[in-house]
């Protein structure tokens, strides 16, 4: 379905951040992307959905496929066309706009209104929270609201393949379960594709399919869900360290350590 | 007799802000949508001042005068989107300004030069007539009411188009955010140079109206420094904010010309808005309806 062959990527002409990334994503299913802060795991995303360039960044090497089709170096809006919806890290809502008009720019690509009102509703159907909320501006909206919104919106160009930044970020527990409910809902549903980014790996592992471990641009470890959640290095660093707070400083702590066990 | 000079010098100064907004119109599209500050603007009313003269004089057409302004003035600020402030997207806003403020100075030379320097007039189609119309005790030019006229329809048309038509929603989804909005499949770009041509009509719009009512030449170009007050009185990026703003510092103008002017010796007209401006940037940087950046997580 979507598939990553060897890509590097460098920013501003000289920083190069991806250094040789592979990475398949099978149609139906929810594959995660794991890995510390400035791993490149959002530039990933970018690379794929092409919204690198206007940040200055260039998929230098490589390739990447949606549907057998090359779609590196191609402009996001065209990507977004051919059923592929990005949802950014920290949400990104359009802030002066309200929830409803977010969903209809989400729609943009869908030249029949009707058709957009439907799915208008289906998304307030995954997301009832959202149809209350409706008219508000949505930079008013709680942290889980605007991710829900954020994901909905993205739902709006019906697209085939879904990339979640960080759906996590920010968020209690008890919601962030619930959102990943409705992921693993739509998928089954509405026939998605998901490559999730997380920073949570235990509940990334709980509801995907595959896993791959990204550290320092380069993938260092790749399996099932199930084979990660037994692998002893992802056991120490991710999991049962679930509270928000503490998580990210002791991660930089191991940080050092953990990269050099991955690479040996 | 003093009621009656007040409530002269406040439909007036209505008249007046409303042709100011819909100047002000033009630098808050393209302010809003591409985050760009057109220091150019009263140029713009000044050349399609000048395009329409020209062309009503030698068709003796009103009509084409306006059509010809027009599509002058939209394929100009097309242009101009593509050749020069494209490729300054992504550099700091300065770049922009100074881009502007050169373009301003190169249509202040450059048109006189080829259309000649004298001032023109534009004669309004003769069904509209010359005679003042009574409205009660006050006295109105019929150039100003059309104007106004203009100005309404056009800024009630811009309203809706901004706030409830889909390509409203993607400009305003552009201006929020460009990354995601391209995400959304929105092409950027294409919207920039839709801001620009937006800018470009209500520039030709302005300068048929403005043109006829005080004559053209390069001192046209001076409404345009009525902007500014009006934009940072109403907020840059609002709409609404135009029309407010500009009724307000039209009314202030008149007021502060028909009360000050007789103790000073005139003039006051030119720096009564500017006070206001200061004023305001004090109390509300942002404007009356500017956005505020939202500060939550
Ligand atoms: N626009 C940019 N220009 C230059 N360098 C960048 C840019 N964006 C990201 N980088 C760099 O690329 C590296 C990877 O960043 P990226 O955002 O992909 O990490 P990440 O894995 O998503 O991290 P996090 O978990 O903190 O979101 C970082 O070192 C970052 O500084
Ligand atoms: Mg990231």
């Amino acid at each position: 379905m979507l598939s990553l062959n060897n890509v590097e990527v460098v920013y501003d002409g000289v920083i190069l951040v991806l250094k040789g990334v592979s990475i398949t994503v099978g149609q139906g299913t929810i594959t995660t992307l794991l890995g510390a802060n400035g791993a490149g795991k959002t530039t990933t995303l970018k690379a794929i959905s092409g919204v690198l360039r206007s940040e200055r960044g260039e998929v230098t090497k490589g390739a990447v496929e949606l549907n057998g089709r090359r779609i590196d170096g191609m402009q996001a809006f065209d990507v977004t066309r051919l059923g592929l919806a990005q949802v950014f890290e920290g949400r990104r809502v359009f802030e002066h706009l309200t929830t409803e008009e977010n969903l209809v720019a989400g729609g943009h690509i869908r030249p029949d209104m009707r058709e957009v009102r439907e799915t208008i509703e289906l998304v307030y159907g995954y997301f009832p929270r959202l149809r209350e909320r409706r008219y508000q501006q949505s930079g008013y909206l709680s942290g889980g609201e605007q991710q829900m919104l954020a994901i909905g919106r993205a739902l709006m160009s019906r697209p085939k393949v879904i990339l979640l930044d960080e759906p996590s970020l920010g968020l209690a527990p008890m919601l962030v379960e619930e959102i990943f409910g409705i992921v693993r809902k739509l998928v089954q549903n509405e026939n998605l594709t998901v490559l999730l980014v997380e920073q949570n790996a235990t509940l990334a592992l709980e509801i995907a399919d595959h896993g791959y471990v990204m550290e320092n641009g380069r993938i260092v470890l790749e399996g099932s869900a199930a084979k990660l959640r037994d692998n002893a290095d992802i056991k120490e660093f991710y999991l049962g360290l679930n509270e928000v707070g503490s998580r990210k400083s002791y991660r930089d702590v191991k940080h050092y350590k953990r990269r050099k066990r991955w690479l040996s | 007799m003093e009621w009656e000079f007040t409530l002269l010098l406040l439909v007036n100064g209505i008249l007046i802000g409303l042709m100011y907004a819909l100047i002000a119109l033009g630098f808050v599209l393209v302010y809003k949508a591409t985050d760009a500050i057109n220091f150019a603007q009263g140029e713009f009313v000044m050349s399609a001042g000048i395009i329409a003269a020209v062309v009503v004089a030698a068709s003796t057409s009103f009509f084409l005068g306006v059509v010809v302004a027009l599509a002058a003035m939209v394929l100009f600020s097309f242009l101009l989107e593509r050749v020069m402030l494209r490729p300054l997207l992504g550099r700091p806003i300065v770049a922009v300004i100074m881009a502007t403020i050169g373009l301003a100075a190169l249509l202040r030379g450059l048109l006189p030069l080829v259309f000649g320097a004298g001032t023109r007039p534009i004669s309004l189609p003769e069904f509209i007539g010359e005679e003042p119309i009574a409205l009660g005790p006050v006295m109105l030019q019929p150039v100003q009411l059309v104007g106004a006229g203009v100005s309404i329809l056009f800024l009630a048309g811009f309203s809706w188009f901004f706030l409830k038509s889909r390509m409203g929603i993607a400009m305003r989804a552009v201006a929020d955010n460009q990354q995601v909005a391209m995400a959304m499949g929105i092409n950027v770009e294409r919207y920039f140079a839709l801001a620009w041509a937006m800018a470009g009509i209500v520039s030709a719009l302005g300068g048929v109206v403005w043109g006829s009512m005080l004559g053209v030449d390069v001192h046209l170009a001076l409404v345009g420094l009525k902007v500014f007050p009006v934009v940072i009185l109403g907020g840059l990026d609002s709409i609404i904010g135009a029309v407010v703003g500009g009724l307000i510092i039209g009314i202030v103008e008149n007021l502060a010309a028909g009360y000050i002017d007789p103790y000073v010796g005139g003039g006051t007209k030119d720096f009564a808005p500017y006070v206001v401006m200061i004023i305001a940037l004090m109390i509300r940087p942002y404007g009356i309806f500017g956005k505020r950046k939202i500060e939550r997580v």
